[in-house]
């Protein structure tokens, strides 16, 4: 993966810099040892690394103006940072640039139940959003799988998703107001507790921007009052397109599931391998969850039921108690570490028309042979985002490569069926380079003048999202 | 002269061929704000190009009418959910609603409170920018983190920022049946209590309104689901006062008047302010003893609408004290309806803070160098 060269004069303004940032953030805020600066060197997607220059650990909003002032002054790029859980290299700091963590920013500021609303500082994890109210029956409804881990900073930045958006939207339907710095300095209240925008939303602009246009430090955030009750079904089908065809029935029928799970014959069996779920042996699997009292569960899984039958499933098994909904989830919760147990592998997150599933799918086995790379299928089918998960062995010399030359052609296919290149994950610099299969170069330039417009000086972040060589313009002539 | 392309090619002809502002028009049924210049009509852009409902998505010409688009739904059992209003009542206008306009104006019913606005289920655009280029962003899939998304830009800039020439929408299932409790004479703080005791209940509430006096909680879904939740909700709701309920015909008409704010047609002077729901209450007792005013609720009071009977010289005062109020207390005011001199004195659109306004305008030149469209509409 390219990255822009170090520049040697912004390496040569190190001691400078670290002696001006400790001024704004104090001795404590600022990291400068090479060993510590080892944590920094990548976020989830491991296979490239680069230690950055210095990393910053503010603890304000005040702070990060501070700083981010001092970094434009000398002309130093910053790659803010939320948790590191990025799959995308969306973290991936480059040689010459400053780190800056919104670790230590992690408050509860306001929880307003009236407006159903909680306003956080956004070093704080997803999943302890929801921690600050579920006591009072609330939740914060975007779950992506790292939720444990990731910090609502970067899940804006990536306008995270999850498995429950098919019914609660993803971050950007959920977010209602940020703090934002820019890279001057300069800090903008967008939104706040009210909905929508009164002028040009550029809340809605922010979110999903990749940490490119400033760094958000607040947010204000929906929550909803949690459902009565959930269950999952678990159906098994002897077929791809058999399955598809039921999840377009099921949403035809105006049931709106929370969660649509889809699993091919390869994870089935590597998940049930690892957490004895008690899956059956079959081609698809689906894994559906309602919400509601008992007796609207009831009723939902009775019409799911009815529809799943017209497609002769192989097996119907729903859940009675929480305790068999755990067994039907174990499975599907565990594939990433499952497969991760027995192989290396990347995960791709291109999107999809849901009638497109059967096709891509077929596509998909057949450029597995092709690649002699095995390849197993995991996705959010009630939205067409898909999740093949290739296998690879890091060791051995080439698989890397050969790996993502069929995800890139996996990805290219999702764009040319109707969808796109990512539907969760974001661009990063994992499918920066792909960018120009889903877009013209007009496109990509009216998104490369939002930047301009936000960090004129393109120091955000810079090397992300955008392929080198179409930004590569933009990036000398602000140097 | 007005413009009238017929395709997305001569829609972008005519742009870079234009020399002076024009006023981006889809069915004319919207006239919020106001600006100078020829017309320049989308009208001509229509039809719809896709409609897949196993997935949940149409893709539609900016011009199509709105009607066409709930018919080609509706014979699939589907409706956009987002319940955009009908402003031809209220406004006094005639014509058809278009798609694009209702992208471009973000319009979102009394639904936007449970399930999301226009620009939540606005899943792409295509659009012509100020020099004339063709460019698109989004897409017609659910979840796309591709890129930037200037969707939620071009939804809600009123065509200041480029034509829409094309729009892909998520849409959603018509469901079974709606029922609403009504609770009577309440003001609006025992109102809004109630709106956000019942909109904070996992009882998946899809309308509250407080309109002349009564409060409107809205439930939809299967029968026995919303049966079900209607005994719920009375029950927690037992100390807010006495319930009725609306089955299932009255109940849709009366959130069409709702979402339509039918109740103001006859009035001068109206006006729509976002804000968070608990500071509503205020706001009225605010305005209330400065001046004589009607006001309506929607969204459990995030939404506001004041009407007045006033002239242009009363509108203007009337609402630079909303704007200013908004302007210190957060949220925003749009003026809806005026008499027509108040225009001359006034922007429609809530004025911003310094920062916001200048990376407004900043994004706005970049999108529309020339200044084209709908020039000083939105900010003057």
């Amino acid at each position: 993966m390219q990255m822009p060269e170090a520049n040697p004069a912004t390496l040569a303004k190190k001691q400078k810099l670290k002696q001006r940032l400790e001024g704004a953030l104090g001795k404590r805020g600022v990291i400068s040892d090479e060993r510590e600066l080892k944590a920094y060197e990548c976020d989830a997607l491991t296979a490239y690394r680069c230690p950055p220059m210095l990393a910053i650990l503010p603890s304000s909003t005040e702070e990060v103006a501070a700083a981010l002032k001092i970094c434009h002054e000398m002309d130093v790029p910053v790659v803010p940072r939320g948790a590191g859980t990025s799959l995308a290299g969306g973290a991936m700091p480059t040689a010459d640039s400053v780190i800056l963590g919104v670790a230590r920013m992690n408050a509860v500021l306001e929880t307003s139940y009236e407006d159903r609303i909680v306003r956080v500082q956004t070093g704080r994890t997803n999943l302890s959003v929801t921690g600050a109210v579920e006591a009072d029956g609330f939740f914060y409804a975007p779950d992506p799988s790292s939720q444990l881990a990731c910090a609502i900073a970067g899940n804006i930045a990536m306008n995270s998703g999850g498995a429950h958006c098919l019914k609660y939207g993803v971050t950007t339907n959920n977010l209602m107001g940020v703090t934002m710095v820019l890279m001057d300095g300069e800090i903008v209240e967008l939104g706040g507790g009210h909905l929508d925008a009164g002028g040009l939303d550029l809340l809605g602009l922010i979110c999903g921007s990749e940490g490119q246009l400033g760094v958000v430090t607040e947010a204000t955030l929906r929550i909803f009052h949690k459902p009565e009750g959930a269950l999952p079904v678990l159906v098994g089908f002897d077929s791809n397109e058999v399955a598809g065809a039921c999840v377009s029935d099921i949403i035809k029928a105006g049931i709106l599931p929370v969660a649509i799970e889809f699993m091919d014959r390869v994870l089935i069996a590597v998940c049930e391998d690892y957490a004895k779920a008690g899956y059956p042996e079959c081609e698809a699997l689906l894994i559906v969850e309602v919400e509601g009292s008992e007796a609207e569960i009831e009723h939902q899984l009775t019409l799911i039921r009815e529809i799943a039958e017209r497609h002769n499933p192989v097996e119907f098994r729903r859940a009675t108690s929480a305790e068999e909904a755990g067994r039907i989830w174990a499975g599907r919760k565990a594939a990433f570490s499952a497969i991760g147990k027995i192989s290396d592998y990347m995960c791709l997150d291109g999107t999809i028309p849901v009638s497109q599933l059967p096709f891509v799918l077929r596509r998909i086995g057949e450029m597995s042979k092709q690649y002699g790379l095995e390849v197993g299928n995991v996705f959010h089918a009630g939205d067409g985002n898909m999740h093949p998960l290739i296998m690879y062995d890091a060791n051995k010399p080439g698989d890397l490569e050969t790996c993502e030359a069929f995800g890139a052609e996996v990805l290219k296919l999702c764009v040319e069926v109707g969808g796109c290149l990512t539907g969760e994950h974001g661009v990063g610099i994992e499918k920066r380079d792909l960018m120009v299969d889903q877009f013209a170069p007009d496109d990509l330039d009216m998104q490369m003048a939002m930047k301009d417009v936000f960090d004129p000086k393109w120091l955000l972040n810079a090397a992300k999202v955008f392929p080198l060589a179409a930004s590569q313009a933009r990036r000398m002539a602000a140097e | 002269m007005a413009y009238h392309p017929k395709s997305e090619a001569e829609l972008a002809e005519v742009v870079a061929g234009l020399d002076a502002p024009v006023r981006l028009q889809g069915g004319g049924t919207r006239p919020i704000g106001r600006c100078g210049g020829e017309v320049l009509s989308l009208a001509g852009l229509s039809g719809v190009s896709l409609y897949e409902p196993g997935a949940l998505t149409l893709v539609a010409g900016a011009g199509t009418p709105v009607s066409e688009v709930e018919a080609t739904l509706a014979s699939e059992g589907q409706r956009l959910a987002f319940e955009p209003m009908d402003h031809r009542v209220l406004l006094g206008t005639s014509g058809a609603p278009t798609l694009g306009a209702l992208v471009a104006a973000n319009v979102s019913g009394p639904r936007r409170i449970a399930v999301g606005a226009c620009r939540d289920f606005t899943l792409g655009v295509r659009f012509v920018d100020g020099t004339g280029r063709v460019l698109k962003n989004g897409g017609r899939v659910m979840k796309n983190v591709t890129g930037y998304d200037l969707v939620k830009l071009m939804s809600g800039s009123f065509g200041t920022l480029g034509a829409i020439s094309e729009v892909s929408l998520k849409v959603l299932p018509v469901l079974e049946t709606e029922t609403t409790l009504v609770l009577n004479g309440q003001d609006e703080a025992q109102a809004v209590a109630a709106m956000s005791a019942a909109l904070g209940s996992p009882y998946e509430v899809t309308g509250a309104a407080h309109a002349g006096g009564a409060t409107y909680l809205r439930l939809e879904g299967f029968e026995a689901s919303v049966s079900y939740r209607a005994g719920a909700l009375t029950k927690a709701l037992e100390g807010f006062g006495e319930i009725t309920k609306l089955e299932s015909a009255t109940s849709a008409s009366q959130w069409a008047d709702i979402r339509d704010v039918r109740a103001f047609s006859e009035h001068a002077f109206v006006a729509k302010l976002s804000v968070q729901p608990s500071a509503a209450p205020a706001l009225s007792k605010a305005l209330d003893e400065r001046f004589e005013v009607q006001t309506m609720l929607d969204w459990g009071g995030g939404l506001v609408w004041v009407a007045a009977d006033v002239d242009a010289q009363q509108a203007v005062a009337l609402l630079a004290f909303l704007q200013n109020h908004c302007f210190d207390n957060g949220g925003h005011a749009t003026l809806v309806k005026a008499p027509e001199a108040t225009f001359e004195h006034v922007s429609a659109f809530q004025p911003e803070h310094a920062g916001v306004a200048r990376l407004s305008a900043a994004v706005r030149g970049k999108f529309d160098p020339k200044a084209l469209f709908n020039t000083g509409l939105m900010a003057r």
